[in-house]
């Protein structure tokens, strides 16, 4: 849990305080001297209401050159940032031809497929020359081609199920697959910082949802327990079924989810396990196969494993692995299945491809080696910013760590310096934290060499100094140490 | 008499009150002397107080122990995951062995491909694949991010630069997913409140944005401008008074459960009328309709700025993956930071978004593809014209030629058997493939199911008999009775 120390806590207050006065007076004075002019709405209702988006005009522009910044190369380890200009004061940002060759700590690149492959890339370009960049028609009408079933047959072995179905789309697939499972009667507890897919896919189902305390699997347990006992809202009768949903790694925290207690207390309660491993399939554990094999638990144990292959696969889509009753029941029903076209047959071959090379079948050992590689990265990476005295958060071995950065100011500042060096970082505030708890997120790759990541480190610590995010005292230099202890001798 | 009652009456009021005034007779306090009632006045005193202060009462609150809950939990029992599987279910979709073009290879066996939405013949167009290779040697495959951190690539921008261009609308933005751009840009506009009145046959991309965005929704029969104009009626009477209750009409260009054609022209007049604004889907006229492939407004002669919001996905006549959204400047750039399958999600592969690009370009420079589309479709029209069974009632300018049931047996489930059974056996004996409609339990759109054709302007003539007489045959095979 995050704690803030109390003097940042008032002077964040007292920022956004400020900033949501100066606004106010900015739409004041607009409606002052805009009285007269007609509006052209001519008996519509206007589209969005002055308060909807007072965050967005007020706020977000002021700082939106952080944001969207558009790259013009493949998303590797350097990358080529576009530069932007705006003459409306951010208002509207106009492409320029200029581009800086930054290093990349944003993208999801985990393993480093996010670029040519020399592997990957020949076969991809091999099947879609085979057969074209889509199949236009959805899976049960004519879009299942022999990649499809190859694929699908692969991500199952991989992942360690029976079965699996894949989905253009992760998003789409938490949406699209939740519905199917539980409706009206049933029960979904989810974590308090879950992904907005997972909720617009309970909210979709028209299932009760409750949340638990994030990553606390005794209040899991507290609110099982008083959901069983009391069954439906008003009707009190007892519930159809339960699936609590977590994820492998959460994307903002960096924390690895407490799996096995979690799964120990699901089969108590007869409740059905749904993991989320957007982040972690790929990324952690010895052969990359994801939290399950990093914490040691069995995957007969989760009843419906969902990822995706956009971070460590470098390619696009979703997948959901179980028994092979469900998917079959899944390929059914599913409407993501039914109705929308089938994933591109060239991304499909990537994802075939990228595992092959993962799990050594290529005939070489860089899988062993990128995953070592992130592993080390990732740790090392996280050591030295900690003895700086930043406040990272995340567990180790997660390549996912953000920096606290609380006040906003801070935000622009910390992005506009780090880019200044050419160091591209991504930077996120509210809405997608919570108001106080604005952050700078690292993700690491495998593609980051050792000299990349000193080189980050000597920005990101000027930055840091320059912005005062440094929250905690700096370790003591090992030159100290070693004057003491020759002074023992 | 009456005087002997009164006498004993007023006797015995003297004896009362000579024995409550007996005892304080000659008591004085505080110069007062105390008379007799002041005592009875007391005790009715004492008594209202001690009724006031008793609680009132109530049946105590017993809440469950520990050990009753721990017995609840012991005793419920969760229904299984899934309902068991029936043998329906089981159903494999035929796998193709090479591209989904006019003609495919299923099983080894070459066949005719009336199942993919491929209206302008598109799949393994050389300029396509050219582009898609370089942007594969130069990108890699996926985009690692969302469009928000370091997933914005230029040909994204690119992209919807050339998006807007050939619509001649201001702006557009691009989804990495089809059927996610209806659900999506809906809840991005329509909020809780907000009143929009739909198409009853719209497909389920849109149906799940409605439900998403919490509004209040009003269907109005399949393609019928009379029930709409009469729900407008409805609507604005009703809620006359709120000047700031949003109004939408949702559409789509080309239905995809039927096939039908949206009469924009009506639509727009109505819309002026009532003061709606209209969201319109044209993943299926997008690129096939009008004289160059602009669309349901170019075919109706609208101007496309009386359409506030146009959707549509490009796995269809752009073949390849994704959708895009246009309107104007304001529309696109509130989508920009609230549509949430725009900021939660990874951005389009950057390949898929040059073959866009490559695909208006031709699009653009080969009107003649269109000719060939609506010829095709009126030869498969006049082949399929006496099949017996069943009727045609799909738009003849739309590229889904709709073939439904003349006589439902009843139940859906038992008609979509049928239909399978037809499709599979088409597949077979005649090498033709066709769709049969599916309907998944969460789909809430009632029209008649059939079997679908996709017309492609890449269909040769044998092609289009091959099918035609095919499907006469079996029908006239399955629905003898």
């Amino acid at each position: 849990m995050i704690t803030i120390p109390y003097l940042t806590a008032v002077s964040t207050y007292f920022s956004y305080g400020l900033l949501f006065a100066f606004g106010q007076l900015r739409d004041y004075s607009r409606l002052l001297f805009d009285w007269w002019r007609t509006n052209n709405l001519q008996g519509y209702a206007p589209i969005c209401l002055a308060h909807e988006d007072f965050y967005i005009r007020r706020l977000y522009h002021r700082i939106q050159d952080c944001f969207g910044r558009p790259i013009s190369s493949a998303p590797d380890a350097w990358v080529d940032v576009v530069e932007r200009v705006s003459n409306d004061n951010n208002k509207t940002l106009k492409r320029t031809t200029k581009t800086s060759r930054c290093l990349n700590l944003g993208s999801y690149n985990y393993l480093g497929f996010g670029s040519f492959d020399e592997y990957c890339t020949p076969r991809v370009i091999e099947s879609l020359k085979k057969f074209s960049a889509s199949t236009c028609s959805s899976r049960v009408d004519a879009g299942t081609t022999s990649v499809h079933a190859e694929l699908e047959e692969c991500v199952a072995k991989y992942v360690g199920q029976p079965a699996a179905i894949v989905c253009g789309m992760g998003y789409a697939t938490n949406s699209a697959i939740i519905p199917v499972l539980i409706g009206k009667g049933g029960l979904i507890i989810s974590d308090s910082l879950n992904h907005t897919s997972i909720v617009n896919g309970a909210r979709g189902s028209g299932a009760t949802i409750r949340v638990f305390q994030h990553n606390t699997p005794s209040h899991l347990e507290k609110v099982l327990k008083e959901q069983i006992a009391e069954g439906q809202p008003r009707t009190h009768r007892p519930w159809k079924k339960i699936i609590v949903v977590v994820e492998g790694i959460y994307s903002m925290e960096g924390e690895i989810c407490h799996l096995p207690e979690i799964v120990s207390i699901c089969k108590k309660y007869k409740a059905y396990v749904y993991l989320d491993e957007a982040h972690s399939i790929g990324a952690i554990g010895k052969t990359g196969r994801g939290v399950c094999e990093l914490l040691g638990v069995d995957t007969a144990d989760i009843d419906i494993m969902m990822g995706t292959f956009t971070k460590s696969f470098g390619s696009c889509g979703g997948y959901i692995a179980g028994s092979k009753d469900l998917i079959q029941y899944l390929k059914h029903h599913c409407p993501a299945h039914l109705y929308a076209t089938s994933i591109s047959t060239p991304s499909a071959q990537q994802i075939i491809s990228a595992i092959q090379v993962i799990l050594g079948e290529d005939g070489s050992n860089r899988g062993a080696q990128k995953l070592a590689r992130i592993r080390e990265n990732s740790n090392f990476f996280r050591a030295e910013l900690q003895k700086m005295g930043f406040e990272v958060l995340g567990d180790n071995d997660s390549p996912v760590m953000p920096i606290m950065l609380y006040n906003p100011a801070k935000i622009p500042a910390f992005s506009r310096e780090c880019l200044r060096e050419n160091l591209a970082v991504v930077v996120v505030g509210f809405p997608a934290t919570p108001l106080l708890l604005a952050r700078a997120r690292i993700c690491i790759s495998a593609s980051h060499s050792r000299e990349d990541l000193i080189k980050a480190l000597q920005v990101i610590s000027k930055a840091g100094d320059l912005t005062g995010i440094k929250y905690f005292p700096a370790a003591p230099k090992k030159q100290d140490e070693e004057k003491y202890g020759i002074k023992l001798d | 008499m009456a005087s002997n009652l009164v006498e004993m009456f007023n006797a015995c009021l003297l004896w009362v009150t000579m024995i409550l005034e007996d005892p304080s007779a000659r008591v004085v306090l505080f110069g007062f002397p105390i008379r007799g009632h002041y005592f009875l006045e007391a005790l009715l005193g004492v008594v209202i107080v001690i009724l006031l202060s008793q609680k009132s009462f109530k049946p105590p609150k017993r809440p469950l122990t520990e050990q009753e809950i721990d017995e609840l939990c012991e005793e419920w029992v969760p229904e299984p995951l899934i309902p068991p599987i029936t043998e329906d279910m089981r159903h494999e979709p035929p796998v193709l062995e090479s591209a989904a073009g006019p003609h495919t290879t299923v099983n080894g066996k070459d066949v005719v491909n009336f199942a993919s939405a491929n209206f302008l013949g598109l799949i393994g167009h050389e300029k396509l694949l050219e582009s898609c290779t370089s942007a594969l040697e130069k990108y890699g495959v996926g985009s690692c991010g969302p469009r928000g951190f370091y997933g914005t690539i230029d040909v994204h921008l690119d992209c919807e630069a050339r998006i807007s261009k050939f619509l001649g609308t201001p702006d557009s933005i691009l989804y990495s997913y089809g059927l996610s751009t209806m659900f999506s840009t809906i809840p991005c506009f329509c909020k809780k409140g907000d009143i929009i009145v739909a198409d009853e046959g719209v497909h389920w991309g849109i149906q799940n944005g409605l439900q998403l965005s919490r509004s209040t929704i009003v269907y109005f029969k399949h393609n019928d401008m009379e029930s709409l104009r009469s729900t407008l009626e409805k609507i604005m009477t009703k809620y006359k008074r709120s000047k700031n209750l949003r109004r939408y009409i949702v559409a789509e260009g080309v239905y995809q459960n039927s096939g039908q054609i949206a009469p924009l022209d009506e639509i727009v007049k109505l819309k002026e009328k009532y003061r709606f604004r209209v969201i319109l889907d044209e993943s299926n006229s997008f690129g096939v309709l009008g004289c160059s492939g602009r669309g349901l407004a170019e075919h109706h002669g609208v101007p496309i700025e009386k359409i506030d919001v146009v959707t549509a996905a490009m796995g269809h006549a752009l073949a390849t993956e994704g959708g895009f959204c246009t309107g104007n400047a304001r529309i696109i750039d509130y989508q920009r930071l609230s549509s949430s399958g725009y900021v939660f999600s990874a951005s389009l592969p950057p390949y898929l978004a040059s073959a866009a690009i490559t695909a208006i370009d031709v699009i653009d420079q080969n009107p003649d593809m269109l000719v060939k589309l609506k010829q095709n479709i009126a030869l498969l029209w006049k082949g399929l014209s006496d099949i017996k069974g069943m009727s045609l009632t799909s738009n003849p300018e739309s590229p889904i030629v709709f073939l439904k049931l003349e006589k439902s047996s009843g139940s859906a489930k038992e008609d979509l058997l049928l239909l399978e059974k037809m499709a599979d056996l088409a597949l077979k004996e005649d090498s033709v493939l066709v769709v049969s409609s599916k309907r998944s339990f969460l789909d809430k759109c009632r029209l008649p199911v059939g079997i679908k054709l996709y017309v492609s302007a890449g269909h040769s003539e044998s092609d289009l008999l091959i099918a035609s007489e095919s499907l006469k045959r079996l029908a006239s095979e399955l629905l003898k009775s």
